[in-house]
Protein backbone atom coordinates (compact mmCIF):
# COMPACT_ATOMS: atom_id res chain seq x y z
CA UNK A 1 0.00 0.00 0.00
CA UNK A 2 1.38 3.37 -0.94
CA UNK A 3 -0.04 5.14 2.17
CA UNK A 4 2.72 6.14 4.52
CA UNK A 5 0.80 8.15 7.10
CA UNK A 6 -2.69 9.19 8.17
CA UNK A 7 -2.93 11.89 10.82
CA UNK A 8 -6.25 12.85 12.30
CA UNK A 9 -6.35 16.03 14.32
CA UNK A 10 -9.73 16.13 15.99
CA UNK A 11 -9.16 19.53 17.55
CA UNK A 12 -8.33 21.18 14.25
CA UNK A 13 -10.89 19.00 12.40
CA UNK A 14 -8.31 17.92 9.86
CA UNK A 15 -7.20 14.67 8.42
CA UNK A 16 -3.94 14.37 6.50
CA UNK A 17 -3.12 11.45 4.25
CA UNK A 18 0.41 10.99 2.94
CA UNK A 19 1.10 8.46 0.21
CA UNK A 20 4.02 7.66 -2.08
CA UNK A 21 4.01 6.65 -5.70
CA UNK A 22 6.79 5.56 -8.00
CA UNK A 23 5.30 7.59 -10.86
CA UNK A 24 6.60 11.12 -11.47
CA UNK A 25 4.70 14.20 -10.27
CA UNK A 26 3.31 15.02 -13.75
CA UNK A 27 1.83 11.55 -14.07
CA UNK A 28 0.17 11.60 -10.63
CA UNK A 29 -1.24 15.07 -11.40
CA UNK A 30 -3.01 13.57 -14.42
CA UNK A 31 -5.13 11.46 -12.04
CA UNK A 32 -6.85 14.70 -11.08
CA UNK A 33 -6.44 16.71 -14.24
CA UNK A 34 -8.11 14.02 -16.36
CA UNK A 35 -11.81 13.57 -15.48
CA UNK A 36 -11.83 9.94 -16.69
CA UNK A 37 -9.01 9.06 -14.27
CA UNK A 38 -10.42 11.17 -11.46
CA UNK A 39 -13.77 9.41 -11.53
CA UNK A 40 -12.06 6.07 -11.16
CA UNK A 41 -10.48 6.99 -7.84
CA UNK A 42 -13.01 9.35 -6.29
CA UNK A 43 -16.08 7.26 -5.38
CA UNK A 44 -16.17 4.67 -2.59
CA UNK A 45 -15.86 1.05 -3.85
CA UNK A 46 -19.58 0.42 -4.36
CA UNK A 47 -20.38 4.05 -5.28
CA UNK A 48 -18.63 4.65 -8.60
CA UNK A 49 -18.36 8.28 -9.59
CA UNK A 50 -18.93 9.97 -12.92
CA UNK A 51 -17.36 13.38 -13.39
CA UNK A 52 -19.80 15.76 -15.09
CA UNK A 53 -18.05 19.13 -15.18
CA UNK A 54 -14.30 19.45 -14.95
CA UNK A 55 -12.73 22.89 -14.89
CA UNK A 56 -9.71 22.61 -12.63
CA UNK A 57 -8.81 26.29 -12.65
CA UNK A 58 -9.19 28.89 -9.91
CA UNK A 59 -12.87 29.87 -9.86
CA UNK A 60 -13.76 26.73 -11.82
CA UNK A 61 -16.07 23.91 -10.90
CA UNK A 62 -15.71 20.15 -10.90
CA UNK A 63 -18.92 18.19 -10.37
CA UNK A 64 -19.61 14.50 -10.01
CA UNK A 65 -22.39 12.01 -9.44
CA UNK A 66 -21.90 8.78 -7.52
CA UNK A 67 -24.29 5.86 -7.92
CA UNK A 68 -24.92 3.45 -5.05
CA UNK A 69 -25.61 -0.29 -5.16
CA UNK A 70 -29.39 0.26 -5.23
CA UNK A 71 -29.16 2.89 -7.94
CA UNK A 72 -29.42 5.83 -5.55
CA UNK A 73 -27.46 8.92 -6.55
CA UNK A 74 -25.25 11.20 -4.54
CA UNK A 75 -23.95 14.31 -6.29
CA UNK A 76 -21.08 16.51 -5.25
CA UNK A 77 -19.02 19.38 -6.52
CA UNK A 78 -15.70 21.15 -6.02
CA UNK A 79 -15.36 24.90 -5.95
CA UNK A 80 -11.82 25.29 -7.22
CA UNK A 81 -9.91 27.87 -5.16
CA UNK A 82 -6.23 27.55 -6.05
CA UNK A 83 -4.34 25.61 -8.71
CA UNK A 84 -0.61 25.40 -9.24
CA UNK A 85 -0.26 22.68 -11.85
CA UNK A 86 1.21 20.12 -11.56
CA UNK A 87 1.82 20.23 -7.82
CA UNK A 88 -1.00 21.67 -5.81
CA UNK A 89 -4.68 22.52 -5.75
CA UNK A 90 -7.20 23.59 -3.14
CA UNK A 91 -10.93 22.99 -3.48
CA UNK A 92 -14.06 23.12 -1.35
CA UNK A 93 -15.85 19.80 -1.75
CA UNK A 94 -19.59 19.94 -1.17
CA UNK A 95 -22.84 18.10 -1.74
CA UNK A 96 -25.12 18.88 -4.66
CA UNK A 97 -28.79 18.23 -5.34
CA UNK A 98 -30.09 15.92 -8.07
CA UNK A 99 -29.80 18.71 -10.64
CA UNK A 100 -26.14 19.16 -9.74
CA UNK A 101 -26.70 22.45 -7.93
CA UNK A 102 -24.60 22.98 -4.78
CA UNK A 103 -26.51 22.37 -1.56
CA UNK A 104 -25.30 25.31 0.52
CA UNK A 105 -27.00 24.07 3.67
CA UNK A 106 -24.60 21.18 4.01
CA UNK A 107 -21.04 21.74 5.16
CA UNK A 108 -18.18 21.68 2.68
CA UNK A 109 -14.82 20.07 3.24
CA UNK A 110 -11.70 21.92 2.15
CA UNK A 111 -9.26 19.65 0.40
CA UNK A 112 -5.69 20.64 -0.27
CA UNK A 113 -3.72 18.27 -2.46
CA UNK A 114 0.01 18.61 -2.85
CA UNK A 115 2.48 16.62 -4.92
CA UNK A 116 6.21 16.69 -4.25
CA UNK A 117 9.19 14.98 -5.79
CA UNK A 118 10.34 12.14 -3.63
CA UNK A 119 14.06 11.79 -3.03
CA UNK A 120 15.27 9.06 -5.38
CA UNK A 121 12.34 9.45 -7.77
CA UNK A 122 8.60 9.19 -7.52
CA UNK A 123 6.00 11.36 -5.90
CA UNK A 124 4.85 12.14 -2.40
CA UNK A 125 1.14 12.95 -2.22
CA UNK A 126 -0.22 14.92 0.73
CA UNK A 127 -3.95 15.46 1.03
CA UNK A 128 -5.28 17.56 3.88
CA UNK A 129 -9.03 17.60 4.48
CA UNK A 130 -10.30 20.34 6.76
CA UNK A 131 -13.83 20.16 8.14
CA UNK A 132 -15.70 23.22 9.31
CA UNK A 133 -16.27 21.67 12.75
CA UNK A 134 -16.61 18.34 14.50
CA UNK A 135 -20.29 18.57 13.61
CA UNK A 136 -19.44 19.05 9.97
CA UNK A 137 -16.99 16.18 10.22
CA UNK A 138 -19.78 13.96 11.52
CA UNK A 139 -22.24 15.06 8.85
CA UNK A 140 -19.67 14.54 6.15
CA UNK A 141 -18.84 11.10 7.41
CA UNK A 142 -22.50 10.11 7.57
CA UNK A 143 -23.30 11.32 4.09
CA UNK A 144 -20.17 10.27 2.32
CA UNK A 145 -20.09 6.72 3.53
CA UNK A 146 -21.94 3.67 2.42
CA UNK A 147 -22.96 0.55 4.32
CA UNK A 148 -20.46 -1.95 3.00
CA UNK A 149 -17.62 0.31 3.92
CA UNK A 150 -18.90 0.95 7.42
CA UNK A 151 -19.27 -2.74 8.06
CA UNK A 152 -15.76 -3.34 6.90
CA UNK A 153 -14.42 -1.19 9.70
CA UNK A 154 -13.47 -3.94 12.07
CA UNK A 155 -10.14 -2.50 13.01
CA UNK A 156 -10.05 -0.48 16.17
CA UNK A 157 -6.55 0.89 16.60
CA UNK A 158 -4.95 3.50 18.82
CA UNK A 159 -6.71 3.57 22.15
CA UNK A 160 -8.22 0.15 21.69
CA UNK A 161 -4.95 -1.54 20.77
CA UNK A 162 -4.06 -2.12 24.41
CA UNK A 163 -7.26 -3.97 25.29
CA UNK A 164 -7.93 -5.90 22.09
CA UNK B 1 -23.81 4.46 11.34
CA UNK B 2 -22.80 4.61 14.94
CA UNK B 3 -22.56 8.37 15.10
CA UNK B 4 -26.22 8.59 14.06
CA UNK B 5 -27.23 8.15 17.64
CA UNK B 6 -25.17 11.12 18.76
CA UNK B 7 -26.39 14.68 18.65
CA UNK B 8 -23.97 17.18 17.07
CA UNK B 9 -23.17 18.57 20.52
CA UNK B 10 -22.43 15.11 21.79
CA UNK B 11 -20.12 14.45 18.84
CA UNK B 12 -18.32 17.70 19.51
CA UNK B 13 -17.85 16.71 23.14
CA UNK B 14 -16.47 13.29 22.28
CA UNK B 15 -14.08 14.59 19.64
CA UNK B 16 -12.97 17.44 21.86
CA UNK B 17 -12.37 15.04 24.74
CA UNK B 18 -10.23 12.78 22.58
CA UNK B 19 -8.27 15.67 21.09
CA UNK B 20 -5.93 15.80 24.07
CA UNK B 21 -3.03 13.35 24.42
CA UNK B 22 -3.27 13.09 28.22
CA UNK B 23 -6.98 12.39 28.05
CA UNK B 24 -6.46 9.75 25.40
CA UNK B 25 -3.87 8.17 27.65
CA UNK B 26 -6.23 8.25 30.63
CA UNK B 27 -8.90 6.51 28.55
CA UNK B 28 -6.40 3.88 27.46
CA UNK B 29 -5.40 3.28 31.07
CA UNK B 30 -8.90 3.00 32.54
CA UNK B 31 -10.13 0.79 29.73
CA UNK B 32 -7.67 -1.81 30.98
CA UNK B 33 -8.22 -1.24 34.67
CA UNK B 34 -10.41 1.12 36.71
CA UNK B 35 -8.35 3.67 38.66
CA UNK B 36 -8.99 6.39 41.20
CA UNK B 37 -8.21 9.97 40.26
CA UNK B 38 -5.38 10.09 42.77
CA UNK B 39 -3.86 6.92 41.33
CA UNK B 40 -4.04 8.52 37.87
CA UNK B 41 -2.42 11.68 39.20
CA UNK B 42 0.60 9.65 40.30
CA UNK B 43 0.98 8.49 36.72
CA UNK B 44 1.17 11.96 35.18
CA UNK B 45 3.29 14.97 36.08
CA UNK B 46 0.24 16.96 37.15
CA UNK B 47 -1.88 17.70 40.17
CA UNK B 48 -4.89 15.71 41.28
CA UNK B 49 -7.03 18.74 40.41
CA UNK B 50 -5.65 18.83 36.88
CA UNK B 51 -6.31 15.12 36.38
CA UNK B 52 -9.78 15.57 37.85
CA UNK B 53 -10.45 18.23 35.23
CA UNK B 54 -9.47 15.87 32.42
CA UNK B 55 -11.63 13.12 33.92
CA UNK B 56 -14.60 15.49 34.06
CA UNK B 57 -14.22 16.29 30.34
CA UNK B 58 -14.07 12.56 29.59
CA UNK B 59 -17.07 11.88 31.82
CA UNK B 60 -19.14 14.54 30.07
CA UNK B 61 -18.26 12.93 26.77
CA UNK B 62 -19.40 9.55 28.11
CA UNK B 63 -15.97 8.03 27.51
CA UNK B 64 -15.43 7.19 31.17
CA UNK B 65 -17.66 6.86 34.20
CA UNK B 66 -17.04 6.90 37.93
CA UNK B 67 -18.21 4.22 40.26
CA UNK B 68 -17.95 3.93 44.04
CA UNK B 69 -15.76 1.14 45.22
CA UNK B 70 -15.57 1.13 49.00
CA UNK B 71 -14.18 4.49 50.05
CA UNK B 72 -12.80 5.18 46.64
CA UNK B 73 -14.39 6.40 43.46
CA UNK B 74 -12.97 4.56 40.47
CA UNK B 75 -12.78 5.82 36.89
CA UNK B 76 -13.64 3.25 34.28
CA UNK B 77 -13.56 3.52 30.48
CA UNK B 78 -16.54 2.84 28.23
CA UNK B 79 -15.19 0.68 25.44
CA UNK B 80 -18.28 0.95 23.23
CA UNK B 81 -18.15 4.70 23.32
CA UNK B 82 -14.49 4.75 22.34
CA UNK B 83 -15.15 2.25 19.59
CA UNK B 84 -17.97 4.39 18.20
CA UNK B 85 -15.78 7.48 18.14
CA UNK B 86 -12.98 5.57 16.54
CA UNK B 87 -15.09 4.10 13.77
CA UNK B 88 -16.54 7.50 12.90
CA UNK B 89 -13.02 8.64 12.12
CA UNK B 90 -12.05 5.36 10.51
CA UNK B 91 -14.80 5.73 7.93
CA UNK B 92 -13.29 8.84 6.37
CA UNK B 93 -9.80 7.42 6.64
CA UNK B 94 -10.97 4.29 4.89
CA UNK B 95 -12.42 6.32 2.02
CA UNK B 96 -9.03 7.92 1.47
CA UNK B 97 -7.23 4.61 1.74
CA UNK B 98 -9.49 3.40 -1.04
CA UNK B 99 -8.80 6.48 -3.17
CA UNK B 100 -5.05 6.18 -2.76
CA UNK B 101 -5.16 2.48 -3.65
CA UNK B 102 -7.31 3.22 -6.69
CA UNK B 103 -4.80 5.86 -7.81
CA UNK B 104 -2.06 3.28 -7.47
CA UNK B 105 -4.08 0.85 -9.56
CA UNK B 106 -4.54 3.34 -12.39
CA UNK B 107 -0.84 4.19 -12.34
CA UNK B 108 0.01 0.50 -12.56
CA UNK B 109 -2.28 -0.01 -15.57
CA UNK B 110 -1.33 3.15 -17.37
CA UNK B 111 2.09 4.33 -16.24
Amino acid sequence: MPITRVDTDIDAHTMTVVAEYDAPVERVWQLYADPRQLERCWGPPTWPARVVEHDLRPGGRVSYVMTGPDGEKSAGYWDVLEVEAPRRFVVDDGFADDAGQPNRELPTTRMELELGERAGGGTTLTVTSTFASAEAMQQMIEMGMEEGMREAMGQIDGILAGVA
Amino acid sequence: MVVDKWSPRETDRVFHALADATRRDIVRTVLVQARSVSALARQYPMSVAAVQKHVTVLEEAGLVSKRRHGRESLVRGDIDRVRDARSALDAFELLWRHRVAQMDQILAEDP
